[in-house]
């Protein structure tokens, strides 16, 4: 069952006392909404509020002002149900690889036995392909395995979201590549709802079902979502050869490297609460109303693609 | 190259330790007759004077003395002959019981102080002005309010090995990494269990290291402590030692502490090994 507004971010502000005895708004009023099983890619300059947002959304931070409701309920604090995958992995360096795997586990089930919460950590373990690193220390890992681990411990306690805050920002070309293909795969298999928080186009493209834009901060605004037009059994090698992906791709940089400056000084009649949606074309990138975006299956709304 | 390193200053180690063996033995040996005096009066003035020998023991009479030591280290004939391994038990003994206490007063404090910046903000003036008093200055009031001159001595190891632990376990909590705890906050882990999870194994080379901070000033301590209450104990054993003019055995005592305090210092950096985690 498909809900529309599996995770509903409802009128959330930071604001910080600002120099002055004012207060700074790093953003105000942002709504965002995802239906289950999509994964959704938040992109924007540094200071956005994007860190923020996510930090929100798992409850370690508390909005200045509106909710964020997740299947249904509000949320109040930090739960089992979300699961974080830290920029810099966060391992705990004294526990291997198994044990800060099976902390999670024991974390979430505190009545199982040593035995199943070991086979239940190693089940995820083998997912992330580190069968055979179990007893190693993070120390001894690299910084691809490292998020390895990280992955497989936010994946261990099931969790109905996954929040990753630029997981792969601190790794190289080629494990980044590695590990979004991964990350995509298990995604992909066990139909998690992910939000990603990520500078990086690419990536964004390769993973996201949908694209949210935010402008710079202070004060910035969710400017677009952006419809991801490539079908859902993308794979990276021809992920180029796509005829939308250069649309795509040059309206998410255009965006980032002017719109995101000038939004709010060029857009008046910006509403919050009614994003506009851009969808990719062969034709020049259009907006549609928010009214016609249903579920997630965006490859469905891309017929007769050529190949 | 590592074993070559090694093996060399080994031997550099054996010669400088030869080299000092050498020099006090020349120094210290008798010279030829300084002058001719009559038997009697040479008999009342001793060695010292007749044979330009030194007052000061050589190396030979401080090895001989030792091994006497070692050979009965603990009879016990009297209040002011004792073996050295029972003054050395006392002191040991002394060390232990207000290392444990400071241990168990510093490191939940330190904890509370880490926790709460309330605490730490509270308790900070008081720490600064306790902080660098030196505690034999505590010994007095000790005296006066506990009446027992033991206990008193185990009072000054206590307020003297409980600052560095206080202050390290402070630092180290409240330096545990943000992300570690947040790794807790978003598994819901309680905070009991979070504070012997997350936070104890972060900070336990910080508390460890100032543990080894605090026993090794404990040690500098009891030895002067000790010269304070009299009775037992390696400081008092100096101190009567002196008064008996046996420049040996206040010889022997400074060699034995040395190497007991390099012992305590040897547990305590291998406790702190065993919780350090590389990164």
């Amino acid at each position: 069952m498909t809900s529309d507004k599996f995770i509903s971010i409802e009128g959330i502000a930071k604001r910080y006392p600002g120099a002055g005895g004012g207060e700074t708004a790093v953003f105000e009023n942002l709504w965002l909404s995802m239906p289950r099983g999509e994964f959704g890619c938040v992109i924007g300059h540094s200071g956005c509020g994007k860190t923020t947002v996510l930090n929100i959304l798992a409850g370690l931070d508390d909005p200045s002002e509106g909710v964020v409701i997740v299947d249904g309920q509000g949320i109040e604090g930090t739960s089992l149900d979300r699961a974080v995958i830290f920029q810099s992995h966060a391992l705990l360096p004294w526990r291997t690889v198994l044990g800060n795997v099976a902390y999670a586990v024991t974390s979430k089930w505190r009545r199982w036995d040593k035995a199943r919460v070991k086979a239940h950590a190693q089940k995820f373990i083998d997912l992330v392909g580190l069968t055979g690193a179990e007893h190693k220390r993070p120390s001894e890992l690299s910084g691809g395995m490292k998020q390895r681990v990280g992955i497989a411990r936010a994946l261990s306690i099931t969790p109905k979201i996954m929040l990753m805050d630029e997981p792969f920002s601190a790794l190289d070309a080629l494990t980044r590549g590695t590990l979004q293909d991964e990350v995509r795969r298990i995604c992909l298999e066990t139909g998690q709802t992910a939000f990603m928080i990520t500078h990086d186009v690419d990536e964004a493209i390769y993973l996201a079902d949908r694209i949210f834009l935010m402008t710079n901060g202070p004060g910035a605004v969710l400017a677009e979502i952006v419809e991801n037009p490539l079908p859902k059994d993308r794979a990276r090698i021809d992920l180029h050869r796509h005829p939308h992906y250069y649309a795509l791709r040059n309206h998410i940089i255009d965006f980032l490297v002017s719109r995101s400056k000038t939004f709010a000084a060029t857009v008046t009649n910006h509403d919050p609460r009614n994003v506009p949606v851009v969808r990719i074309g062969l034709s020049e990138p259009m907006l549609v109303t928010p009214a016609v975006v249903g579920g997630q299956d965006v490859s469905g709304t891309m017929p007769a693609v050529a190949r | 190259m590592t074993k070559s390193l090694r093996f060399r200053a080994a031997i550099m180690s054996i010669v400088i330790f030869l080299a000092f063996i050498g020099t006090w033995h020349l120094a210290t040996r008798g010279t030829t007759t300084v002058a001719t005096m009559s038997p009697e009066y040479a008999k009342l003035m001793g060695i010292t004077a007749t044979q330009g020998k030194s007052a000061m023991p050589g190396p030979l009479d401080v090895g001989a003395k030792l091994w006497e030591h070692v050979k009965r280290p603990f009879y016990d004939n009297g209040p002011n002959d004792k073996g050295l391994g029972i003054q050395l038990a006392y002191s040991i003994a002394r060390v232990g019981i207000g290392y444990l206490l400071a241990v168990v007063v510093a490191i939940p404090l330190g904890f509370l102080i880490g926790m709460s910046p309330l605490i730490n903000r509270a308790l900070d003036p008081f720490i600064q002005i306790l902080k660098p008093i030196s505690p034999l200055a505590w010994m007095p009031l000790a005296l006066y309010t506990i009446k027992d001159s033991g206990l008193s001595a185990i009072f000054v190891i206590f307020i003297c090995s409980v600052w560095p632990m206080l202050l390290n376990t402070a630092f180290g909590v409240a330096a545990v990494r943000k992300e570690w705890i947040n790794v807790a906050r978003t598994l819901e882990v309680g905070s009991v269990r979070r504070a012997f999870t997350v936070i104890l194994p972060a900070a336990a080379p910080t508390i460890l290291t100032g543990m080894r901070i605090s026993i090794g000033i404990a040690w500098l301590v009891i030895v002067a402590a000790e010269m304070l209450v009299g009775g037992t104990g390696i400081g008092y054993f100096v101190w009567n030692e002196w008064n008996n003019l046996s420049i040996t055995n206040v010889i022997i005592a400074i060699l034995v502490i040395g190497l007991v305090g390099m012992l305590l210092d040897q547990i305590l950096a291998r406790f702190t090994r065993m919780v350090t985690f590389p990164e």
